[in-house]
């Protein structure tokens, strides 16, 4: 273990960046955006440094610092990375400054931008690395205000009301979320993730939440339960998300569908399914129905929809849909006879690969809607365009790799996540993987038929006039996302290495009570 | 008489004539002058009091008289600034016009 | 184990590595990119003779090379590469019969401004192709198989800018998708049940013996077996790629793309990989003949697709008015062949036909494409006309491909593998229905390509593109010239004097037989021929028509028959009708869904929320405020009251002091007696 705090920098140095904004209010825009991004970036350097001493091949956390914190609370300032915040945290270092970039033209006041993306960014970090409640739970709150705001303040005609939407929605969420804690806390004693996922692989958690009563193990599950569901989201909680995402400006609606839908996720992984293995079981065929009407119907729905930044954005939730899918599989087979770990293994190196992959490739299209928008004047519907391949080669080529690897076209990184993720589903709950094959149909039909109209045809719309191909900025965006899209899709083992050992440690606790 | 009714005697005359200049003047600066002659009254029934009780400790009376005076001096410093403020208010030290304050 | 196999990459590798400088090249970088293109496909073609070679010393062998791509909890997913006769073969008939349309195509695509963009494409799918055909393991022949489907969806594609080359470029890559997931769920099925995607692994693969036994004895509800699930599952995928009925709608669309595309994807390779996958996933498709009891074999569905497939495209082939899909057509109609005779049992017949088709309908489209390029892109056939003399190396060619196709006797090859087919069919111990499907597949396609044939060569040119049309360049006609050769050389290689091509796919010694064996149905067949022949000459050639505009003959004869199999068999209709309509319904319904049911919800809890807060304000600003603000205002009010005392007269203050002092000194005095 080296001596420096890396994980407490990886979260603070962001803040830094943000409190460093706030007390240079003279600062002039060129030097608040050069600023903003450069202390964007140090995650991902931050994060390339902790992968450079990662130990791959172990399960535990590493570059764990623990320090007393709250006496009264038995609760310390814990930080630890395991091969899924890592992941995350490096699906956080490539997207942040993308979203910065996407966000350098077309941004009034980029001082105060800057500072409430830098909040945002820390924030997101301190929940992946956070491994006690109550810092945590402070972090994930935190992300809301700034994102509040980052949607209220630069987002479209609707967004007071998206974004007003979005936080009651989600705190309504966390209000739950942060009720079970206190009752896990007044039954338990204790807020460390750790220590709480111990108590829950034995049960323990559950019999001493029963001493305060039958009702409470219940109730606690549902709260924290809706929490993450809320954040994911999971359907039907998911009403929050398209006006959110379709009214935030470019680089916010790639860093929410990027990195903050994946919060819920990991929520799910890291806490809900390790404390409440036995609830989930119970919970898990409806569960099932949830995610598949996720996956499927979040697809249909997407087909209807004309906005491009609505359609991408319900693909978000048809992509999500299916992490969440083949985590409540894995949990329905928890304790089955005759169960091999094998499909559980591939379900849930799935789930890990479909969270960053699809972070990759929403925030590309995203940012290719973007796209569309700044040339088009602010207009995004689909029938505004037609004949942009013409007009922009190099823009429908890169826009064109990002929407492949959306609908999982094998050679690009959507593919292995998904087919993991059906491998893994239908060795468990092989009817699942059947009916989530609809949205499969439904997501490539979607966006052939965006593709056709947007790309295909004679130019029309706003294509007939100028209509310049990507620049510099655009490509410094996109050509990164569209190269690791190509790299992960030939080479995967360069993101299997790193949860390998980790998913074959959950996938043989399975057998647990 | 005795010299302590004389002395009484003397200052309710000065008090009675500095109620009559502080009640009767417009003139700010004469009010003022009005009650230092009352104050000035009350220090001499002091001195009187003291001088001419049965058994005098040293030095009460005149202690107290030297307090008041000094306070005098104060409150007539305080009352010579407020009546320059009145004046650059309304360019005159009229005490009836000096009303603003009013409730 | 052949060490050499582990360079069998390098065969998908060069054309995928020419895809990569066609991509990065400028636009005007012509040559540039067809020359790596050229250069790599002859390259692959080079490595594929090896192979092939390297194949034909054991043929019984399947040489591998394993290896894996990540690890994947205790285990890893492997993939791998394979060679046999049957890659062997595929692999030098796909890049030789690319290397000719690669070269065509700098002919036929000259005038166009996206030249390299062409030849990247095509790259691409070669690459793709060839890596379906090296495939060792399910999965990355998968891979391989979703590429090809890419590079179909972009070259049909390719001239964008038109509606209907875009519409035909999406109806294909979703209706494909449909197949393509049936062989995902086939996929996921057989990776979860045997562990393992490899075709051979040592004794490990799925299609050897011990893991295929474990499939066909495994039985699931309705007494059938896992192998027929999986199997079905993995020809959907088969059927979806290889245009067969119910979802051969794409391919007549597909005719929007640049004719060497059609050519190259749409008849000779990549329509062909479904009969391929079937031909190489064989044992496990088979697995299932010994049960008796199972209500459905795997090779019983695939043979009656097959049969239904031949007949249909060949009947629909007879009405239709463009070049390019009569040729479509026939192809649906020649892959449905293939299929039937996989699904009789015989794969070495379906892979004989697969390569003989291959090259002569590779020769007829690229015939066709020379038509097309002379006239003009003038493709239908009622406005051609009189192209024999100013075309006659193209009109040569096109005969030989011509006869090919319908089996002319002894010289053509489509003769021979016609013949196997039709024969393995007749040998089907189940049912003789394909057989009779087969038979009358033969008429009709022999009647439609005399038509096709006479409208186009014969008379006089019936519009002033055919009339100003003088034959293409060189660059096109030599590869029309090799194909037709191969056309006819390659059945040479299959006849049953001289099994060299059975005996090499199967790898056992198959016994020659007389030339003539089976001569009853040969000589019926050849009558057959010789029936469509003279048929379509009686109807079209002996009084050609006249004007553009003139009736077809057989449109006057029976017009209601002759427009149905105009549109089509109204398929695309009732596809519409039904799929599309659920489709577009099924989406409404999740929008409803959306908006008001779980929207309406949320919105529910809101109004509920709003609620609670305004009976909560009102009591706030009713009860406690108006209490608090009634005291308030009661002090204020007493506060004005004493505060008019304060009337700032000095004086007055002055006077209230001394009336109060004389008030007190009095008081004191008064009182002060007690």
């Amino acid at each position: 273990m080296s001596s420096v705090p890396l994980l407490s920098l990886i979260i603070f140095v962001p803040w830094a960046g943000a409190l460093l904004l706030a007390s240079l209010p003279r600062l002039g825009a060129p030097a608040s955006r050069v600023l903003a991004l450069a202390f964007s970036l140090s995650t991902l350097v931050l994060a390339l440094a902790a992968l450079g001493s990662f130990d791959c091949a172990s399960t535990g956390y590493q570059f764990v610092e623990r320090h007393g914190w709250i006496g009264a609370l038995n609760s310390d300032y814990h930080l630890g990375l395991d091969g899924l915040s890592l992941l995350l945290v490096l699906l956080t270092g490539l997207l942040a400054p993308a979203c910065m970039l996407a966000s350098w033209r077309n941004i009034p006041d980029p001082r105060f931008f800057g500072l409430l993306f830098l909040l945002l960014q820390g924030a997101a970090l301190g929940v992946f690395l956070a491994l006690d409640f109550f810092h945590w739970f402070i972090f994930w709150e935190l992300s809301l205000i700034p994102a509040y705001f980052l949607i209220k303040l630069w987002g479209g005609p609707r967004a007071a009301h998206a974004a007003y939407q979005f936080v009651i929605y989600t705190i309504g969420g966390s209000a739950f979320l942060l009720l079970g804690f206190v009752a896990i806390f007044a039954a338990t004693g204790t807020l460390d993730f750790v220590r709480l996922a111990s108590l829950g692989a034995n049960g323990a958690l559950g019999a001493k939440l029963a001493t305060l009563g039958s009702f409470w193990p219940h109730a606690v599950f549902l709260g924290v339960f809706l929490g993450f569901a809320v954040k994911v989201p999971l359907f039907p909680f998911h009403t929050w998300l398209p006006p959110a995402y379709a009214e935030a400006p470019t680089g916010v609606s790639m860093f929410l569908t990027g990195v903050m839908s994946k919060m819920g996720v990991y929520g799910f992984l890291r806490l809900l399914w390790p404390l409440f293995p036995g609830p989930l079981h119970a919970a898990s065929v409806p569960l099932v129905w949830l995610a598949l009407g996720g996956a499927v119907l979040g697809a249909f729905a997407a087909m209807r929809q004309t906005d491009l930044k609505r359609m991408i954005a319900y693909s978000s939730v048809n992509h999500v849909s299916y992490c969440l899918l083949a985590l409540f599989a894995v949990s329905s087979a928890t304790g089955r006879s005759g169960l091999t770990s094998e499909a559980a293994a591939a379900a849930l190196s799935g789930t890990l690969l479909q969270m960053f992959n699809h972070g990759l490739s929403a925030a590309a299209l995203f940012y290719c809607v973007g796209v569309l928008e700044t040339r088009a004047g602010g207009r995004r519907d689909l029938g505004g365009f037609g004949g942009v391949q013409t007009a922009a080669p190099v823009f429908a080529g890169l826009c064109g790799i990002a929407m492949f690897s959306s609908l999982g076209l094998p050679g690009l990184n959507g593919f292995v996540g998904e087919f993991l993720i059906f491998r893994g589903v239908w060795g468990l709950v092989p009817w699942a993987a059947a009916v989530a094959c609809l949205g499969l149909f439904a997501t490539a039909f979607f966006l052939i038929t965006f593709w056709q109209r947007v790309f295909h045809g004679p130019r029309a719309g706003a294509a007939s006039a100028e209509f310049a191909d990507l620049g510099r900025l655009d490509l410094a965006v996109l050509s990164p996302l569209i190269a690791l899209m190509v790299i992960l899709g030939v080479l995967p083992q360069l993101q299997t290495m790193l949860f390998n050992p980790l998913i074959t440690m959950w996938a043989n606790h399975l057998n647990l009570p | 008489m005795s010299p302590l009714q004389l002395c009484v005697a003397f200052s309710s005359v000065l008090f009675a004539v500095g109620l009559t200049g502080a009640l009767a003047r417009s003139n700010s600066i004469l009010v003022l002058l009005g009650i230092e002659l009352m104050l000035n009254a009350a220090n001499l029934n002091f001195i009187a009091f003291w001088r001419y009780s049965p058994a005098p400790s040293p030095a009460t009376g005149v202690i107290f008289v030297i307090f008041a005076i000094a306070v005098a001096a104060a409150e007539t410093a305080v009352g010579l600034a407020l009546v320059i403020s009145i004046y650059r208010h309304q360019r005159n030290i009229r005490l009836q016009e000096a009303t603003r304050l009013k409730g | 184990m052949e060490p050499r196999v582990a360079y069998l990459w390098l065969i998908p590798a060069l054309p995928l590595l020419a895809a990569g400088v066609g991509c990065v090249a400028p636009r005007n970088g012509r040559r540039l990119a067809a020359g790596a293109a050229i250069a790599a496909m002859l390259g692959a073609l080079v490595l594929s003779c090896f192979a092939l070679h390297l194949a034909l010393a054991d043929p019984s062998a399947h040489l591998v090379y394993n290896f894996r791509w990540f690890d994947l909890g205790n285990g890893a997913v492997r993939l791998g590469l394979l060679l046999d006769p049957l890659n062997g073969l595929m692999c030098v008939m796909v890049s030789l019969v690319g290397l000719l349309i690669f070269i065509f195509s700098l002919g036929y695509m000259d005038a166009d401004e996206n030249f390299t963009r062409f030849f990247c494409f095509l790259s691409l799918f070669a690459a793709a192709m060839l890596c379906v055909v090296v495939a060792n393991s399910l999965l990355l022949l998968f891979i391989g198989w979703e590429l090809v489907g890419l590079a179909s969806y972009l070259l049909i594609g390719f001239w964008f800018h038109r509606p209907a080359a875009a519409a035909a470029a999406k109806k294909a890559f979703i209706t494909t998708r449909i197949g393509d997931l049936g062989f995902l769920l086939g996929l996921v099925w057989l990776y979860d049940t045997t562990g393992s995607l490899l075709l051979y692994d040592g004794g490990n693969g799925v299609l050897e013996s011990h893991v295929l036994g474990d499939l066909a004895t495994q039985v699931l509800a309705g007494g059938l077996a896992a192998s027929t699930a999986i199997g079905l599952l993995i020809f959907c995928g088969a059927v979806g790629k290889s245009g067969q009925f119910p979802l051969h709608v794409w391919l007549p669309d597909a005719m929007e793309g640049p004719t060497p595309v059609s050519a190259l994807i749409h008849a000779a390779t990549m329509v062909a990989a479904g009969v391929f996958l079937m031909a190489r996933i064989f044992p496990l498709a088979a697995a299932d003949q010994g049960l008796a009891a199972a209500p459905v074999h795997v090779l019983t569905v695939v043979a009656g697709i097959g049969a239904v497939t031949a007949l249909m495209g060949a009947a629909i082939a007879v009405a239709q008015h463009d070049l390019k899909r009569i040729l479509a057509f026939s192809t649906v109609s020649q892959l449905g062949y293939m299929m039937l005779a996989l699904g009789v049992g015989s794969w070495v017949a379906a892979i004989f036909h697969l390569l003989t088709h291959a090259f002569f309908k590779a020769l007829l489209f690229l015939g066709a494409g020379s038509v097309i390029h002379a006239a003009h892109h003038e493709q239908d056939i009622r406005n051609l006309g009189g192209l024999r003399s100013p075309m006659r190396a193209t009109y040569a060619t096109f005969s030989v491909g011509m006869m090919a196709l319908t089996g002319v006797p002894f010289v053509f090859s489509g003769f021979w593998s016609k013949e196997a087919i039709l024969h393995a069919a007749s040998e089907w111990n189940v049912s003789h229905l394909p057989l009779y499907a087969g038979l009358a597949g033969v008429v009709l396609t022999a009647f439609y390509m005399t038509r096709l044939l006479c409208e186009v060569f014969w008379g006089a040119p019936r519009s002033p593109a055919a009339a100003h049309a003088h034959e293409s360049p060189a660059v096109m006609t030599v590869p029309l010239v090799v194909l037709a050769v191969g056309a006819v050389a390659l059945g040479f290689l299959g006849t049953p004097a001289w099994p060299w091509l059975q005996s090499q796919l199967t790898g056992e010694a198959v016994p020659a037989h007389s030339l003539l064996e089976g001569g009853g149905l040969m000589a019926l067949s050849i009558v057959l021929v010789a029936t469509g022949l003279g048929a379509g000459w009686a109807l079209y050639g002996r009084r050609l028509r006249a004007t553009a505009g003139a009736d077809d003959p057989l449109a006057a004869a029976a017009p209601r028959l002759f427009a149905f199999l105009g549109a089509r068999m109204k398929l695309d209709e009732l596809y519409a009708a039904t799929v599309g309509r659920l489709n577009t319904f099924a989406a409404a319904l999740a929008v409803i869904l959306d908006r008001w049911v779980w929207g309406g919800a949320v919105g529910f809890l809101a109004r509920f929320g709003e609620f609670t807060g305004s009976v909560n304000r009102g009591v706030d600003e009713g009860g406690l405020n108006a209490g608090f603000d009634s005291i308030s205002e009661r002090i204020r009010g007493a506060g004005r009251a004493y505060s008019r005392a304060q009337t700032g007269e000095t004086h007055g203050y002055l006077r209230a002091l001394a009336v109060a002092f004389v008030v007190l000194a009095l008081l004191a005095l008064l009182g002060g007696g007690q």
